[in-house]
Protein backbone atom coordinates (compact mmCIF):
# COMPACT_ATOMS: atom_id res chain seq x y z
CA UNK A 1 0.00 0.00 0.00
CA UNK A 2 2.20 2.53 -1.15
CA UNK A 3 -0.83 5.40 -1.18
CA UNK A 4 -1.47 4.89 2.45
CA UNK A 5 1.95 4.88 3.26
CA UNK A 6 2.46 8.26 1.55
CA UNK A 7 -0.75 9.59 3.10
CA UNK A 8 1.30 8.78 6.61
CA UNK A 9 4.41 10.07 5.55
CA UNK A 10 3.20 13.25 4.17
CA UNK A 11 0.88 13.67 7.71
CA UNK A 12 3.71 12.85 10.06
CA UNK A 13 5.85 15.48 8.23
CA UNK A 14 2.99 18.47 8.93
CA UNK A 15 4.06 18.25 12.84
CA UNK A 16 7.12 19.83 12.83
CA UNK A 17 5.98 22.30 10.66
CA UNK A 18 2.98 22.85 12.55
CA UNK A 19 4.56 23.24 15.90
CA UNK A 20 6.84 26.10 14.10
CA UNK A 21 3.67 27.87 13.48
CA UNK A 22 3.04 27.40 17.27
CA UNK A 23 6.29 29.00 17.84
CA UNK A 24 5.84 31.75 15.29
CA UNK A 25 2.24 32.79 16.86
CA UNK A 26 3.08 32.27 20.29
CA UNK A 27 6.29 34.87 19.86
CA UNK A 28 4.33 37.41 17.90
CA UNK A 29 2.38 38.54 20.96
CA UNK A 30 5.69 38.38 22.97
CA UNK A 31 6.95 40.77 20.48
CA UNK A 32 4.68 43.42 21.88
CA UNK A 33 7.24 46.04 24.22
CA UNK A 34 5.63 46.00 27.77
CA UNK A 35 3.43 43.50 29.42
CA UNK A 36 1.08 41.27 27.32
CA UNK A 37 -1.05 41.25 30.10
CA UNK A 38 -1.71 44.98 29.95
CA UNK A 39 -1.51 44.66 26.33
CA UNK A 40 -3.99 41.97 25.42
CA UNK A 41 -6.84 43.18 28.64
CA UNK A 42 -6.20 47.16 27.78
CA UNK A 43 -4.75 50.26 29.73
CA UNK A 44 -8.07 50.25 31.72
CA UNK A 45 -8.40 46.78 32.87
CA UNK A 46 -8.42 46.09 36.82
CA UNK A 47 -6.03 44.53 38.57
CA UNK A 48 -7.55 41.60 39.15
CA UNK A 49 -8.23 41.31 35.82
CA UNK A 50 -4.79 41.53 34.26
CA UNK A 51 -3.85 39.09 37.31
CA UNK A 52 -6.07 36.77 35.79
CA UNK A 53 -5.01 37.07 32.47
CA UNK A 54 -1.57 36.30 33.44
CA UNK A 55 -2.53 33.49 35.22
CA UNK A 56 -4.30 31.86 32.11
CA UNK A 57 -1.24 32.50 30.04
CA UNK A 58 0.89 31.81 32.92
CA UNK A 59 3.15 34.77 32.32
CA UNK A 60 4.74 34.19 35.87
CA UNK A 61 6.28 30.69 34.52
CA UNK A 62 9.17 30.29 32.55
CA UNK A 63 8.27 30.42 28.60
CA UNK A 64 8.95 26.71 28.26
CA UNK A 65 6.06 26.13 30.62
CA UNK A 66 3.77 29.65 28.72
CA UNK A 67 4.50 28.15 25.34
CA UNK A 68 3.43 24.50 26.48
CA UNK A 69 -0.07 25.65 27.70
CA UNK A 70 -0.63 27.58 25.08
CA UNK A 71 0.23 24.37 23.16
CA UNK A 72 -2.20 22.27 25.20
CA UNK A 73 -4.79 25.26 25.30
CA UNK A 74 -5.08 25.27 21.17
CA UNK A 75 -4.82 21.68 20.57
CA UNK A 76 -8.02 21.82 23.06
CA UNK A 77 -9.75 24.47 21.15
CA UNK A 78 -9.17 26.66 23.50
CA UNK A 79 -8.19 30.34 21.97
CA UNK A 80 -8.73 32.45 24.77
CA UNK A 81 -11.48 35.43 24.81
CA UNK A 82 -12.10 38.35 22.01
CA UNK A 83 -11.87 41.56 24.07
CA UNK A 84 -13.66 43.24 21.88
CA UNK A 85 -16.84 40.43 20.66
CA UNK A 86 -16.49 39.25 24.77
CA UNK A 87 -16.93 35.90 23.83
CA UNK A 88 -14.41 33.00 22.59
CA UNK A 89 -12.03 33.50 19.43
CA UNK A 90 -13.19 29.89 18.54
CA UNK A 91 -16.92 30.97 18.50
CA UNK A 92 -15.98 34.18 16.82
CA UNK A 93 -14.07 32.25 13.98
CA UNK A 94 -16.61 29.83 13.29
CA UNK A 95 -19.13 31.85 12.93
CA UNK A 96 -17.20 33.99 10.35
CA UNK A 97 -15.66 31.32 8.87
CA UNK A 98 -18.81 29.93 6.22
CA UNK A 99 -18.49 33.04 4.57
CA UNK A 100 -14.71 33.47 3.71
CA UNK A 101 -14.72 29.84 2.63
CA UNK A 102 -17.66 30.64 -0.06
CA UNK A 103 -15.78 33.73 -1.27
CA UNK A 104 -12.87 31.65 -1.53
CA UNK A 105 -14.07 28.43 -3.22
CA UNK A 106 -16.64 31.15 -5.55
CA UNK A 107 -13.39 33.00 -6.72
CA UNK A 108 -11.92 29.62 -7.19
CA UNK A 109 -14.62 28.67 -9.48
CA UNK A 110 -14.26 32.02 -10.96
CA UNK A 111 -10.42 32.29 -11.89
CA UNK A 112 -10.63 28.95 -13.60
CA UNK A 113 -13.81 29.93 -15.57
CA UNK A 114 -11.53 32.49 -17.02
CA UNK A 115 -8.14 31.18 -17.12
CA UNK A 116 -8.90 28.01 -18.57
CA UNK A 117 -10.59 28.75 -22.05
CA UNK A 118 -8.03 32.35 -22.52
CA UNK A 119 -5.13 29.61 -21.82
CA UNK A 120 -6.45 27.31 -24.30
CA UNK A 121 -7.24 30.31 -27.44
CA UNK A 122 -3.63 31.98 -26.37
CA UNK A 123 -1.54 28.58 -26.04
CA UNK A 124 -3.15 27.48 -29.62
CA UNK A 125 -2.09 30.74 -31.29
CA UNK A 126 1.12 31.05 -29.85
CA UNK A 127 2.75 34.07 -31.35
CA UNK A 128 -0.29 35.78 -32.94
CA UNK A 129 -2.27 38.17 -32.04
CA UNK A 130 -5.15 36.57 -29.54
CA UNK A 131 -2.13 35.40 -27.35
CA UNK A 132 -0.34 38.58 -27.26
CA UNK A 133 -3.86 40.66 -26.67
CA UNK A 134 -4.91 37.70 -23.97
CA UNK A 135 -1.41 38.14 -22.27
CA UNK A 136 -0.89 42.22 -22.55
CA UNK A 137 -4.29 42.23 -20.42
CA UNK A 138 -2.83 39.47 -17.85
CA UNK A 139 -0.17 41.81 -17.41
CA UNK A 140 -1.53 45.48 -16.63
CA UNK A 141 -3.89 42.89 -14.36
CA UNK A 142 -1.19 41.55 -12.65
CA UNK A 143 0.08 45.07 -11.74
CA UNK A 144 -2.96 46.16 -10.13
CA UNK A 145 -3.20 45.57 -5.97
CA UNK A 146 -6.55 43.40 -5.20
CA UNK A 147 -7.98 46.30 -3.19
CA UNK A 148 -8.21 48.32 -6.63
CA UNK A 149 -9.66 46.06 -8.63
CA UNK A 150 -11.97 45.76 -6.01
CA UNK A 151 -12.26 49.54 -5.78
CA UNK A 152 -13.05 49.84 -10.01
CA UNK A 153 -15.54 47.06 -10.26
CA UNK A 154 -17.47 48.44 -7.49
CA UNK A 155 -17.65 51.68 -9.00
CA UNK A 156 -18.42 51.38 -11.99
CA UNK A 157 -21.11 47.94 -11.82
CA UNK A 158 -22.19 48.64 -7.99
CA UNK A 159 -22.19 52.31 -7.67
CA UNK A 160 -22.62 53.55 -11.58
CA UNK A 161 -24.46 50.76 -13.28
CA UNK A 162 -26.12 49.74 -9.77
CA UNK A 163 -26.08 46.09 -11.27
CA UNK A 164 -24.81 44.47 -8.14
CA UNK A 165 -25.23 45.47 -4.26
CA UNK A 166 -21.66 47.78 -2.75
CA UNK A 167 -21.58 45.45 0.24
CA UNK A 168 -22.54 43.06 2.78
CA UNK A 169 -23.28 39.56 2.53
CA UNK A 170 -26.50 38.00 1.58
CA UNK A 171 -28.89 35.45 3.11
CA UNK A 172 -29.12 31.92 1.57
CA UNK A 173 -27.21 30.49 -1.30
CA UNK A 174 -28.39 32.58 -4.20
CA UNK A 175 -28.63 35.59 -1.83
CA UNK A 176 -24.49 34.79 -1.12
CA UNK A 177 -24.21 33.90 -5.04
CA UNK A 178 -25.57 37.71 -5.89
CA UNK A 179 -23.34 39.53 -2.53
CA UNK A 180 -20.25 37.81 -3.13
CA UNK A 181 -19.85 37.68 -6.85
CA UNK A 182 -18.15 41.15 -6.92
CA UNK A 183 -15.85 40.63 -4.25
CA UNK A 184 -14.93 37.06 -5.87
CA UNK A 185 -14.81 38.45 -8.90
CA UNK A 186 -12.02 40.64 -7.61
CA UNK A 187 -9.84 38.47 -5.95
CA UNK A 188 -10.54 35.72 -9.27
CA UNK A 189 -9.30 38.61 -11.66
CA UNK A 190 -5.64 38.24 -9.79
CA UNK A 191 -5.85 34.68 -9.71
CA UNK A 192 -6.86 33.76 -12.92
CA UNK A 193 -3.84 36.40 -14.36
CA UNK A 194 -1.36 33.66 -12.53
CA UNK A 195 -2.81 30.48 -13.37
CA UNK A 196 -3.40 31.66 -17.49
CA UNK A 197 0.39 32.39 -17.40
CA UNK A 198 1.02 28.75 -15.72
CA UNK A 199 -1.56 27.06 -17.75
CA UNK A 200 -0.66 28.54 -21.24
CA UNK A 201 3.35 27.13 -20.92
CA UNK A 202 2.16 23.95 -19.36
CA UNK A 203 -0.25 23.28 -22.26
CA UNK A 204 2.29 24.76 -24.79
CA UNK A 205 4.65 22.40 -23.20
CA UNK A 206 2.36 19.15 -23.92
CA UNK A 207 1.02 20.58 -27.41
CA UNK A 208 5.01 20.12 -28.04
CA UNK A 209 5.25 16.52 -26.41
CA UNK A 210 6.15 13.97 -28.41
CA UNK A 211 3.31 11.65 -27.73
CA UNK A 212 0.83 14.80 -28.87
CA UNK A 213 3.01 15.15 -31.97
CA UNK A 214 2.49 11.32 -32.33
CA UNK A 215 -1.42 11.48 -31.85
CA UNK A 216 -1.69 14.18 -34.65
CA UNK A 217 0.75 12.32 -37.04
CA UNK A 218 -1.91 9.38 -36.39
CA UNK A 219 -4.87 11.88 -37.72
CA UNK A 220 -6.61 11.66 -34.06
CA UNK A 221 -9.27 14.46 -34.09
CA UNK A 222 -7.89 17.76 -32.49
CA UNK A 223 -10.70 18.07 -29.72
CA UNK A 224 -9.83 14.34 -28.65
CA UNK A 225 -5.88 15.09 -28.44
CA UNK A 226 -7.13 17.89 -26.77
CA UNK A 227 -9.25 16.20 -24.14
CA UNK A 228 -7.41 13.15 -23.87
CA UNK A 229 -4.04 13.97 -23.41
CA UNK A 230 -3.35 17.56 -23.29
CA UNK A 231 -5.97 18.48 -21.00
CA UNK A 232 -5.07 15.76 -18.30
CA UNK A 233 -1.84 16.54 -18.42
CA UNK A 234 -1.77 20.11 -17.96
CA UNK A 235 -4.34 19.78 -15.23
CA UNK A 236 -1.37 18.36 -12.89
CA UNK A 237 0.53 21.40 -12.63
CA UNK A 238 -2.79 23.99 -12.39
CA UNK A 239 -3.95 21.77 -9.92
CA UNK A 240 -0.47 22.28 -7.89
CA UNK A 241 -0.55 25.76 -8.63
CA UNK A 242 -4.37 26.31 -7.35
CA UNK A 243 -2.87 25.08 -3.95
CA UNK A 244 0.25 26.79 -3.57
CA UNK A 245 -1.81 30.32 -4.47
CA UNK A 246 -3.77 29.24 -1.71
CA UNK A 247 -1.68 31.79 0.37
CA UNK A 248 -2.21 34.00 -2.44
CA UNK A 249 -5.80 33.81 -2.37
CA UNK A 250 -6.60 33.87 1.54
CA UNK A 251 -4.43 37.58 1.17
CA UNK A 252 -6.83 38.28 -1.40
CA UNK A 253 -10.01 37.87 0.34
CA UNK A 254 -8.68 39.95 3.24
CA UNK A 255 -8.24 42.39 0.76
CA UNK A 256 -11.89 42.41 -1.00
CA UNK A 257 -13.78 41.38 2.66
CA UNK A 258 -12.15 44.91 3.47
CA UNK A 259 -13.39 46.66 0.23
CA UNK A 260 -16.65 45.17 -0.06
CA UNK A 261 -17.69 45.32 3.71
CA UNK A 262 -18.14 41.31 3.79
CA UNK A 263 -18.26 39.85 6.74
CA UNK A 264 -15.24 36.94 7.11
CA UNK A 265 -12.43 36.27 8.74
CA UNK A 266 -10.25 39.17 6.39
CA UNK A 267 -12.41 41.59 7.93
CA UNK A 268 -12.49 40.67 11.19
CA UNK A 269 -8.83 40.63 11.11
CA UNK A 270 -8.44 43.98 10.36
CA UNK A 271 -11.32 44.98 13.39
CA UNK A 272 -9.09 42.73 15.71
CA UNK A 273 -5.56 44.76 14.29
CA UNK A 274 -7.60 48.10 15.16
CA UNK A 275 -9.05 47.12 18.55
CA UNK A 276 -5.67 45.45 19.64
CA UNK A 277 -7.26 41.98 20.14
CA UNK A 278 -4.43 39.83 20.17
CA UNK A 279 -6.28 36.75 21.32
CA UNK A 280 -8.42 37.29 18.63
CA UNK A 281 -5.57 38.21 15.90
CA UNK A 282 -3.54 35.00 17.34
CA UNK A 283 -6.14 32.35 16.63
CA UNK A 284 -7.17 34.12 13.29
CA UNK A 285 -3.67 34.24 12.11
CA UNK A 286 -3.63 30.13 13.19
CA UNK A 287 -7.17 29.71 11.55
CA UNK A 288 -5.16 30.97 8.09
CA UNK A 289 -2.01 29.25 8.83
CA UNK A 290 -4.37 25.93 9.46
CA UNK A 291 -6.41 26.46 5.53
CA UNK A 292 -3.28 27.22 4.10
CA UNK A 293 -1.23 23.41 5.64
CA UNK A 294 -5.05 21.60 4.86
CA UNK A 295 -4.75 22.85 1.04
CA UNK A 296 -1.14 22.01 1.01
CA UNK A 297 -1.87 18.59 1.44
CA UNK A 298 -4.97 18.30 -0.13
CA UNK A 299 -3.03 19.26 -3.34
CA UNK A 300 0.07 16.65 -2.61
CA UNK A 301 -2.51 13.92 -2.25
CA UNK A 302 -4.54 15.04 -4.97
CA UNK A 303 -1.20 14.86 -6.81
CA UNK A 304 -0.02 11.73 -5.84
CA UNK A 305 -3.36 10.41 -7.28
CA UNK A 306 -2.96 11.94 -10.82
CA UNK A 307 0.46 11.36 -11.20
CA UNK A 308 1.94 7.81 -9.19
CA UNK A 309 5.59 9.39 -9.62
CA UNK A 310 5.12 12.24 -6.98
CA UNK A 311 4.92 9.40 -4.35
CA UNK A 312 8.27 8.36 -4.82
CA UNK A 313 9.99 11.84 -3.90
CA UNK B 1 23.28 51.13 -14.57
CA UNK B 2 22.64 50.18 -18.49
CA UNK B 3 25.70 52.83 -19.01
CA UNK B 4 27.83 50.78 -16.66
CA UNK B 5 27.15 47.20 -18.44
CA UNK B 6 27.41 48.70 -21.38
CA UNK B 7 31.04 49.78 -21.52
CA UNK B 8 32.50 46.12 -20.04
CA UNK B 9 30.60 43.39 -20.66
CA UNK B 10 32.07 40.64 -22.93
CA UNK B 11 30.84 40.42 -26.52
CA UNK B 12 28.02 37.50 -26.23
CA UNK B 13 26.67 39.12 -23.46
CA UNK B 14 26.87 42.54 -25.46
CA UNK B 15 24.76 40.59 -28.08
CA UNK B 16 22.13 39.85 -25.75
CA UNK B 17 21.68 43.03 -24.37
CA UNK B 18 21.13 44.03 -27.74
CA UNK B 19 18.63 41.70 -28.00
CA UNK B 20 16.99 43.13 -24.94
CA UNK B 21 16.76 46.58 -25.70
CA UNK B 22 15.11 45.47 -29.43
CA UNK B 23 12.19 43.84 -26.84
CA UNK B 24 9.53 46.58 -26.63
CA UNK B 25 8.98 45.08 -23.27
CA UNK B 26 11.97 45.68 -21.59
CA UNK B 27 12.54 49.23 -22.95
CA UNK B 28 8.61 50.31 -21.55
CA UNK B 29 9.59 48.49 -18.54
CA UNK B 30 12.85 50.61 -18.20
CA UNK B 31 11.56 53.93 -19.51
CA UNK B 32 8.93 53.82 -16.82
CA UNK B 33 11.17 53.20 -14.15
CA UNK B 34 13.56 55.43 -15.15
CA UNK B 35 10.83 58.61 -15.56
CA UNK B 36 9.31 57.07 -11.88
CA UNK B 37 12.60 57.29 -10.39
CA UNK B 38 12.92 61.23 -11.73
CA UNK B 39 9.60 61.71 -10.87
CA UNK B 40 10.42 60.17 -6.71
CA UNK B 41 13.50 62.19 -6.52
CA UNK B 42 12.06 65.90 -7.80
CA UNK B 43 8.31 65.50 -7.86
CA UNK B 44 8.09 69.60 -7.35
CA UNK B 45 9.66 69.82 -10.87
CA UNK B 46 6.52 68.23 -12.14
CA UNK B 47 3.89 68.57 -9.87
CA UNK B 48 1.66 71.74 -10.97
CA UNK B 49 0.68 72.64 -7.88
CA UNK B 50 1.70 72.12 -4.29
CA UNK B 51 0.19 69.04 -2.92
CA UNK B 52 -0.76 70.38 -0.01
CA UNK B 53 -2.52 73.93 -0.52
CA UNK B 54 -6.11 73.97 0.49
CA UNK B 55 -8.60 75.34 -1.47
CA UNK B 56 -12.24 75.54 -0.35
CA UNK B 57 -13.43 77.26 -3.65
CA UNK B 58 -12.21 73.94 -5.76
CA UNK B 59 -13.29 71.14 -3.12
CA UNK B 60 -14.20 67.45 -5.37
CA UNK B 61 -13.81 69.33 -8.95
CA UNK B 62 -13.70 66.71 -11.59
CA UNK B 63 -11.01 66.40 -14.27
CA UNK B 64 -10.79 68.70 -16.08
CA UNK B 65 -7.98 70.50 -17.75
CA UNK B 66 -6.37 72.62 -15.10
CA UNK B 67 -6.75 69.66 -12.32
CA UNK B 68 -6.50 66.50 -14.90
CA UNK B 69 -6.86 64.12 -12.19
CA UNK B 70 -9.29 66.62 -10.18
CA UNK B 71 -9.37 67.64 -6.83
CA UNK B 72 -10.09 65.76 -3.04
CA UNK B 73 -12.33 67.07 -0.25
CA UNK B 74 -9.98 69.70 0.40
CA UNK B 75 -9.69 71.28 -2.95
CA UNK B 76 -5.78 69.76 -3.19
CA UNK B 77 -4.52 68.83 -6.63
CA UNK B 78 -5.00 64.94 -7.03
CA UNK B 79 -2.04 64.77 -9.84
CA UNK B 80 0.31 67.04 -7.35
CA UNK B 81 -0.52 64.21 -4.68
CA UNK B 82 -0.13 61.56 -6.77
CA UNK B 83 3.37 62.58 -7.93
CA UNK B 84 5.00 63.34 -4.97
CA UNK B 85 3.56 60.24 -3.43
CA UNK B 86 5.95 58.69 -5.59
CA UNK B 87 9.01 59.83 -3.14
CA UNK B 88 7.60 57.35 -0.93
CA UNK B 89 6.07 54.59 -3.19
CA UNK B 90 9.18 54.12 -5.27
CA UNK B 91 10.92 54.32 -1.68
CA UNK B 92 8.86 51.29 -1.12
CA UNK B 93 10.42 49.15 -3.90
CA UNK B 94 13.50 49.29 -1.94
CA UNK B 95 13.40 49.65 1.41
CA UNK B 96 10.81 46.85 1.82
CA UNK B 97 12.96 44.46 -0.37
CA UNK B 98 16.33 45.09 0.17
CA UNK B 99 16.94 43.91 3.93
CA UNK B 100 15.31 41.13 3.24
CA UNK B 101 17.80 40.38 0.13
CA UNK B 102 20.57 40.65 2.03
CA UNK B 103 19.34 38.99 4.71
CA UNK B 104 17.97 36.04 2.56
CA UNK B 105 21.42 35.85 0.25
CA UNK B 106 23.27 35.44 3.31
CA UNK B 107 21.22 33.03 5.34
CA UNK B 108 20.88 30.99 2.01
CA UNK B 109 24.42 30.72 1.08
CA UNK B 110 25.85 29.84 3.97
CA UNK B 111 23.51 26.79 4.51
CA UNK B 112 23.47 26.22 0.69
CA UNK B 113 27.01 25.43 1.53
CA UNK B 114 27.37 23.87 5.02
CA UNK B 115 23.77 22.03 4.72
CA UNK B 116 23.85 19.19 8.09
CA UNK B 117 21.49 20.10 11.25
CA UNK B 118 21.45 24.23 10.15
CA UNK B 119 20.13 23.71 6.55
CA UNK B 120 17.28 20.79 8.13
CA UNK B 121 16.33 23.80 10.78
CA UNK B 122 16.03 26.27 7.81
CA UNK B 123 13.73 23.88 5.83
CA UNK B 124 11.14 24.01 8.73
CA UNK B 125 11.26 27.38 8.99
CA UNK B 126 10.59 27.84 5.45
CA UNK B 127 7.76 25.49 5.61
CA UNK B 128 6.24 27.22 8.36
CA UNK B 129 6.36 30.98 7.18
CA UNK B 130 5.39 29.67 4.20
CA UNK B 131 2.06 28.26 5.75
CA UNK B 132 0.77 31.72 6.70
CA UNK B 133 -0.62 33.96 3.94
CA UNK B 134 2.05 36.32 3.17
CA UNK B 135 -0.36 39.52 3.60
CA UNK B 136 -1.67 37.67 6.74
CA UNK B 137 1.82 37.42 8.67
CA UNK B 138 2.63 41.00 7.55
CA UNK B 139 -0.13 42.30 8.88
CA UNK B 140 0.20 40.67 12.04
CA UNK B 141 3.53 41.65 12.72
CA UNK B 142 2.39 45.21 12.22
CA UNK B 143 -0.87 45.30 14.19
CA UNK B 144 1.93 43.96 17.35
CA UNK B 145 4.46 46.89 16.30
CA UNK B 146 1.64 49.25 15.53
CA UNK B 147 1.07 50.88 12.26
CA UNK B 148 3.39 53.21 10.08
CA UNK B 149 5.84 52.92 7.34
CA UNK B 150 8.78 51.58 9.51
CA UNK B 151 7.14 48.82 11.48
CA UNK B 152 5.74 47.97 7.74
CA UNK B 153 9.31 47.35 6.39
CA UNK B 154 10.16 45.13 9.56
CA UNK B 155 7.19 43.23 9.05
CA UNK B 156 8.04 42.49 5.56
CA UNK B 157 11.29 41.75 6.10
CA UNK B 158 10.93 39.27 8.69
CA UNK B 159 8.34 37.47 6.42
CA UNK B 160 9.67 38.27 2.91
CA UNK B 161 13.63 36.95 3.42
CA UNK B 162 12.40 33.37 3.46
CA UNK B 163 12.48 33.72 0.01
CA UNK B 164 15.33 35.10 -1.00
CA UNK B 165 16.85 32.57 0.81
CA UNK B 166 15.24 29.47 0.12
CA UNK B 167 16.04 30.42 -3.90
CA UNK B 168 19.78 31.00 -3.09
CA UNK B 169 19.65 28.28 -1.69
CA UNK B 170 19.18 25.77 -4.30
CA UNK B 171 21.42 28.03 -6.28
CA UNK B 172 24.02 27.29 -4.40
CA UNK B 173 23.68 23.94 -3.91
CA UNK B 174 23.71 24.07 -7.58
CA UNK B 175 26.45 25.41 -8.33
CA UNK B 176 28.99 23.63 -5.67
CA UNK B 177 28.37 20.55 -7.77
CA UNK B 178 30.62 22.42 -10.39
CA UNK B 179 34.11 21.89 -10.84
CA UNK B 180 35.61 25.23 -9.98
CA UNK B 181 33.52 24.99 -6.37
CA UNK B 182 35.23 21.87 -6.25
CA UNK B 183 38.83 23.51 -7.03
CA UNK B 184 38.55 25.70 -4.68
CA UNK B 185 38.31 23.26 -1.65
CA UNK B 186 41.18 21.35 -2.90
CA UNK B 187 43.41 24.90 -3.35
CA UNK B 188 42.41 25.09 0.42
CA UNK B 189 41.15 28.72 0.35
CA UNK B 190 38.50 29.16 3.51
CA UNK B 191 35.30 28.90 3.23
CA UNK B 192 34.29 32.27 3.73
CA UNK B 193 36.26 32.99 0.52
CA UNK B 194 34.64 30.18 -1.79
CA UNK B 195 31.36 31.13 -0.60
CA UNK B 196 31.32 34.96 -1.04
CA UNK B 197 33.91 35.30 -4.01
CA UNK B 198 33.09 32.40 -5.83
CA UNK B 199 29.86 30.71 -4.95
CA UNK B 200 28.22 33.90 -4.91
CA UNK B 201 28.73 35.29 -8.09
CA UNK B 202 28.00 32.44 -10.25
CA UNK B 203 24.31 32.04 -7.73
CA UNK B 204 23.11 35.53 -7.80
CA UNK B 205 21.21 35.90 -11.59
CA UNK B 206 17.82 34.36 -10.28
CA UNK B 207 17.74 36.30 -6.72
CA UNK B 208 18.33 39.58 -9.01
CA UNK B 209 15.44 38.77 -11.43
CA UNK B 210 13.28 37.78 -8.09
CA UNK B 211 14.47 40.74 -6.91
CA UNK B 212 13.07 42.98 -9.41
CA UNK B 213 9.13 40.82 -9.53
CA UNK B 214 9.71 41.91 -5.95
CA UNK B 215 9.99 45.14 -5.81
CA UNK B 216 6.58 45.61 -7.97
CA UNK B 217 5.02 43.24 -5.61
CA UNK B 218 6.67 45.37 -2.72
CA UNK B 219 4.63 48.40 -4.39
CA UNK B 220 1.29 46.16 -4.43
CA UNK B 221 1.96 45.31 -1.17
CA UNK B 222 2.77 48.89 0.73
CA UNK B 223 0.16 50.52 -0.88
CA UNK B 224 -2.35 47.81 0.03
CA UNK B 225 -1.12 48.42 3.83
CA UNK B 226 -1.74 52.04 2.88
CA UNK B 227 -5.35 51.42 2.18
CA UNK B 228 -5.99 49.52 5.04
CA UNK B 229 -4.51 51.94 7.21
CA UNK B 230 -1.53 50.20 8.55
CA UNK B 231 1.05 51.83 5.96
CA UNK B 232 1.76 55.16 5.37
CA UNK B 233 -0.31 57.15 7.37
CA UNK B 234 -2.47 60.32 6.24
CA UNK B 235 -1.91 63.15 5.71
CA UNK B 236 1.36 61.96 4.13
CA UNK B 237 0.43 61.41 0.32
CA UNK B 238 1.02 58.06 -0.26
CA UNK B 239 -1.09 56.16 -3.10
CA UNK B 240 -2.84 53.50 -0.83
CA UNK B 241 -3.95 56.68 1.83
CA UNK B 242 -5.15 58.65 -1.29
CA UNK B 243 -7.26 55.70 -2.58
CA UNK B 244 -8.42 55.14 0.48
CA UNK B 245 -9.18 58.97 1.46
CA UNK B 246 -11.24 59.42 -1.56
CA UNK B 247 -13.33 55.50 -1.05
CA UNK B 248 -16.26 57.38 0.79
CA UNK B 249 -16.93 59.75 -1.90
CA UNK B 250 -17.06 56.42 -4.59
CA UNK B 251 -20.10 56.79 -5.47
CA UNK B 252 -20.08 61.13 -6.80
CA UNK B 253 -16.27 61.75 -6.88
CA UNK B 254 -14.56 58.41 -8.50
CA UNK B 255 -11.54 60.08 -9.66
CA UNK B 256 -10.40 60.69 -5.85
CA UNK B 257 -9.84 56.98 -5.55
CA UNK B 258 -9.31 55.84 -9.42
CA UNK B 259 -6.72 58.09 -10.35
CA UNK B 260 -4.28 57.05 -7.92
CA UNK B 261 -4.65 53.75 -8.88
CA UNK B 262 -3.26 54.51 -12.09
CA UNK B 263 -0.04 55.31 -10.84
CA UNK B 264 0.36 51.86 -9.17
CA UNK B 265 -0.80 50.11 -12.22
CA UNK B 266 1.62 51.63 -14.54
CA UNK B 267 4.26 51.53 -11.66
CA UNK B 268 4.14 47.85 -10.97
CA UNK B 269 3.60 47.44 -14.81
CA UNK B 270 7.02 49.11 -14.95
CA UNK B 271 9.39 46.82 -12.52
CA UNK B 272 7.52 43.72 -13.87
CA UNK B 273 8.40 44.19 -17.58
CA UNK B 274 11.69 45.33 -16.30
CA UNK B 275 12.19 42.44 -14.27
CA UNK B 276 11.24 40.03 -17.43
CA UNK B 277 13.21 41.81 -20.04
CA UNK B 278 16.55 41.07 -16.93
CA UNK B 279 15.54 37.50 -16.54
CA UNK B 280 16.04 37.31 -20.51
CA UNK B 281 19.30 39.30 -20.38
CA UNK B 282 20.65 37.43 -17.27
CA UNK B 283 19.31 33.81 -17.71
CA UNK B 284 22.09 31.65 -18.99
CA UNK B 285 21.00 30.10 -22.64
CA UNK B 286 21.52 26.68 -23.56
Amino acid sequence: MAGLQYVLKRLLMMIPTFLLVMIIIFLLVRLLPGDPAIAIAGDKASDADLAAIRDRLGLNEPLLTQFWLFLTNTLQGDLGQSIMMRTSVLEVILQRLPTTLFLAIFAVSLSLLIAGPLAFVAALNRGRWPDTLIRSVFQVGLSMPVFYIGLLLLTFLAAQLRLFPVGGRGEGFFGQLHYLFLPSMTVALYTSAIIMRNLRAALIEVLDAEYVQFARAKGLPVRLILGRHVLRNAMISTVTLLGLSIGNLMSGTLVTETVFAVPGLGRLMLEAIFARDYPLIQGLTLTFAVLVSVVFLLTDLFQSMLDPRMRLT
Amino acid sequence: MTEATTTDVPEQQKTRLQMALHKPGFLVGATIIVFSTLLAIMPGVFAPYDPNVIDYVAVRQPPSWAHPFGTDMLGRDTLSRVIHAYTVNMQMAILATVFALIIGVTVGALVGYYRGVADMIFGRVVDAIITFPFLVLVIAVVAVLGPGLINMYIAITMVGWVYYARLMRAEVIAQMGNDYASAGIVMGYSDCRIIFRHLLPNAITPVVVYWMTDMALAILLGSSLGYLGLGAQPPQAEWGVLIAEGRSFITTSWWLSLMPGIAIVITGLGFSLLGDGLADLLRPRG
